[in-house]
């Protein structure tokens, strides 16, 4: 287990490498730069300008010397400056992580905490009225857009309460508390929770058929334990898949949910950048999103030897 | 009249009566809340070229001069002292002296004085050791040969010929003065200026804060404590926050007509007015490649053209038709309707123009059988977007099938710069109400901005001599002369300029919306809040 462990993390090291150069040089494949841009803005183009701006910004260089000169950096903890606010660009992405964060872990939460009883429920009383309930629900939950459900969120705010959920910086009360990050978490968590609540059931659906469980009901056990105790755990392992996809996910994809909300978190920031072609932002960012995705991969392949003890890792 | 304008005038008229006579004495206190449509790049006002810097930034700061914050009209007659007490002109108009106010100090303590005047405008003009990262408005300055200083409290501007429109460019909101012993980088993010409010912090895609200037050089102001801009690039969250209650004003003309009746229904209190912004939307023909080189397809083009059709569509008829220069009676150059109405395209029957356009297309040698197909181009912006669709749909009445081309905003101004383009649609602002303005920066030979690469000398030359014209009659007359010709020419066709809204809650006092430019009105130095 332990050489598998090293070897996983060996190969996550030679995943983030691999990513870093897509990355570095995607972005340099699009059309413009922070240059084209800036002097867009200004409706001015005097090359000898731009010429002067490319070079102070270092974005005149060969790529592979600017490569080695952000990989360099990261190294050493430096993450450059952003070509637009032109402040270090860790003192202009750290504070957007944990907004991001909080949002994607209440996300996260709700998404489970709904999701699994769910379709656990809707598993146990298949083809009743309550699981044909549970199944419209979870399809308009994966058919609605998040930014219409988003916007009838804060409309619903405004029309009954006179006040608009939108993000709050500084939240003293609970009820700011909820509002800033509760609402929209619960926007995002509709969907998720409607893609858990399928995968539960289908996956709880095929369990519940095995031997193992007529056995477990034919020895006595109560149906709570039935379905908890010998259905879910056996069942649970696409869900953490689907789980940690999700948390991967939510990280960087929250786009839509912070822009509605107004909620100044990692990817509205992203896109920003990626409009200024703000390279330090950009590709320190991404490269961010891609640890956390390649960590939670990691701790999905963890859970499963958790959940099931027939998996173990060897060498 | 048309109802638009009734509408807006019996708006401005109650605003009139609400900012003096019903307003009463002013409250001290209170944080004026705005949201902000997006994150500017930077709070350098010299390096922007959007009124998304110019608005958050400008209570910051003070010009030698400004148009008066309470007139709604831009004009040289309504231009008022700020860091400079008085000015005056030479006999042979040649130079522009300014005395300057005494005892004013920049927000860091530091007293302003002549040199800071010199600086900024060495910087300017690019003659500087400092630069900016870009310098849009250097051409503003051509005809300035230098800015002197005598003494502490006196800064000259020696021309190179008579200007003038130079003390209305002076007295734009783009004109603040900057301190000399801050660097251009540090003013990107951290501005230093004299105005009613301090910088307290600009966090990007967040928030703008700004904070009362307690030892502002007018005394009593500002009444806000200050003023924080909440940055909210969606525009239906935007809107449902002002109605919330949430902001006290929305972000100045950047509600569009159809927004104004939501937010007309859904906050009744709310007070909107509709005002032109000198923001002219037109199309950018590329005259230096076939087939638009040739003047009678150039000329089809702007026959095929039914402005009311746009405005009625895009704005509920609350929209202007007009040439070069913003139409009467809120723009101070525009050529008489009658006028207008002369030049071809411009006239009211639209299938008469369009019968004429053919004949040219055919001379051309285009028909039914042989149409032309042409990409048109634009930003991929919805007030871009939106009537390009409309003008395609138009030039098929021509033989011409025209496709969308829709470009990537950092892509627009280079693609447009190097004249990669057949047709495109474009917005122009216009930051000051004054020919000069216009006229070198989008028709001038060689100018950056003359996207459509027209260049004629001889109108070139009236630019000369009605840029030098002391009379104003005269140089009117002049104005419109040229506009006149530079339509015929098809030198950039305009569509039509449009109006915007902008709402405020109705606790906002001495707020004044100007109707020829939507760059100059954001000093705030007297805005109240009435609660």
């Amino acid at each position: 287990m332990f050489a598998y462990i090293v070897r996983r993390l060996a190969l996550m090291l030679v995943t983030l490498f691999g990513i870093s150069i897509v990355i570095f040089f995607l972005l340099r494949v699009l059309p413009g730069n922070i240059v084209d841009i800036l002097f867009d803005a200004a409706g001015f183009v005097d090359p000898a300008d731009k010429a002067n701006l490319e070079r102070d910004l270092g974005i005149d260089q060969p790529l592979v010397v600017q490569y080695l000169r952000w990989i360099g950096g990261l190294l050493h903890g430096d993450l450059g400056y952003s070509y637009v606010s032109e402040k270090p660009a860790l003192e202009e992405i750290l504070p957007r992580i944990p907004i991001t964060a909080r949002l994607a872990g209440l996300a996260l939460l709700f998404s489970a905490s709904i999701g699994i009883p769910l379709g656990v429920i809707s598993a146990v009383y298949q083809g009743s009225r309550i699981d044909y309930i549970l199944r419209v629900v979870s399809l308009s939950g994966l058919s609605l857009p998040s930014f219409w459900l988003g916007l009838l969120i804060l409309m619903a705010g405004v029309a009954l309460f006179g006040n608009i959920p939108i993000f709050n910086p500084n939240p003293k009360t609970l009820g700011e508390m909820f509002s800033t990050y509760c609402l929209p978490s619960l926007a995002v968590a509709f969907r998720s929770s409607a893609l858990t609540m399928r995968i539960t059931r289908s996956s709880m659906l095929e369990v519940l058929r095995q031997d193992y469980i007529r056995t477990a009901r034919a020895k006595g056990a109560s149906e709570a334990s039935v379905n908890f105790h010998h259905a879910l755990q056996n069942a649970i392992l696409p869900v953490i898949t689907v789980v940690g996809i999700e948390a991967a996910f939510l990280i960087g994809g929250l786009i839509v949910t912070e822009t509605v909300f107004n909620v100044p978190g990692v990817a509205r920031f992203l896109v920003e950048a990626i409009r200024w072609r703000d390279y330090p932002i950009v590709q320190n960012l991404v490269m961010f999103i891609a640890v956390v995705v390649v960590i939670a991969n990691f701790t999905v392949d963890m859970l499963y030897a958790v959940f099931d003890p027939r998996i173990r890792y060897t060498d | 009249m048309r109802p638009g304008r009734t509408f807006a005038g019996a708006i401005s008229s109650l605003l009139l009566l609400g900012g003096t006579a019903l307003s009463g004495e002013p409250k001290q206190g209170g944080i004026f809340r705005i949201y902000h449509r997006d994150s500017p790049g930077s709070a350098s006002i010299h390096e922007g070229a959007t009124n998304s810097i110019n608005i958050p930034f400008m209570p910051v700061f003070n010009n030698l001069v400004i148009y008066d914050q309470h007139i709604a009209q831009n004009s040289v007659d309504n231009i008022r002292p700020e860091l400079a007490e008085s000015w005056r002109w030479s006999e042979d108009r040649t130079t522009l002296t300014f005395k300057l106010r005494q005892g004013v100090r920049w927000h860091d303590g530091k007293p302003f004085t002549s040199a800071d005047v010199k600086c900024t405008f060495d910087t300017l003009m690019g003659k500087s050791q400092q630069k900016f990262r870009q310098n849009p408005r250097k051409a503003w300055y051509d005809e300035v040969a230098e800015v002197t200083t005598n003494g502490d409290d006196e800064a000259s501007f020696k021309l190179k010929r008579p200007q003038p429109s130079l003390i209305a460019l002076l007295a734009s909101g783009y004109t603040a003065i900057y301190p000399c012993h801050i660097t251009p980088a540090d003013m990107r993010t951290h501005p230093i200026g004299t105005g009613p409010f301090k910088f307290v912090e600009f966090k990007a895609n967040e928030s703008i804060k700004l904070a009362r200037n307690e030892d502002y050089w007018k005394t009593g102001l500002p009444h806000l404590d200050g003023i924080e801009f909440t940055i909210i690039p969606n525009r239906s969250t935007a809107i449902l926050a002002f109605v919330a209650g949430k902001f006290d004003m929305t972000f100045p003309t950047e509600v569009t007509i159809p927004l104004l009746n939501d937010v007309k229904t859904q906050a009744p209190g709310a007070i909107c007015v509709v005002a032109p912004t000198n923001i002219s939307t037109n199309i950018i023909v590329n005259s230096s490649k076939p087939p638009f080189d040739n003047l009678d397809v150039r000329r089809a083009l702007a026959l095929a053209l039914d402005r009311k059709a746009f405005i009625s569509i895009l704005f509920e008829g609350q929209a202007d038709i007009g040439g070069a220069m913003e139409p009467a009676p809120d723009g101070l150059w525009a050529m008489p309707k009658e006028m207008l109405e002369q030049i071809p395209g411009y006239g009211p029957d639209v299938n008469a123009n369009r019968q004429e356009a053919k004949k040219l297309m055919q001379k051309a040698g285009y028909g039914p059988d042989r149409r032309l197909a042409v990409k048109v181009s634009t930003r991929n912006i919805a007030v871009y977007r939106d009537p390009a669709v409309i003008l395609i749909d138009q030039l098929k009445s021509i033989y011409i099938d025209g496709e969308l081309d829709v470009v990537d905003t950092a892509q627009w101004f280079p693609k447009v710069a190097r004249k990669d383009y057949a047709l495109g649609l474009n917005l122009t602002g216009n930051a000051v109400d004054d020919p000069d303005q216009s006229f070198y920066e989008n028709y001038s030979c060689g100018s950056e901005r003359n996207y459509s690469n027209y260049c004629n000398k001889d109108i070139e030359r009236l630019f000369d001599q009605q840029s030098q014209e002391m009379d104003v009659a005269k140089r009117r007359k002049l104005v419109w002369e040229i506009d006149r010709k530079l339509q015929e020419d098809v030198a950039r066709p305009i569509i039509f300029y449009s109006r915007q809204g902008t709402c405020w809650q109705p606790h906002v006092k001495d707020v004044t919306i100007m109707v020829n430019s939507s760059y100059n009105g954001y000093r705030y130095e007297d805005v109240w809040l009435d609660r």
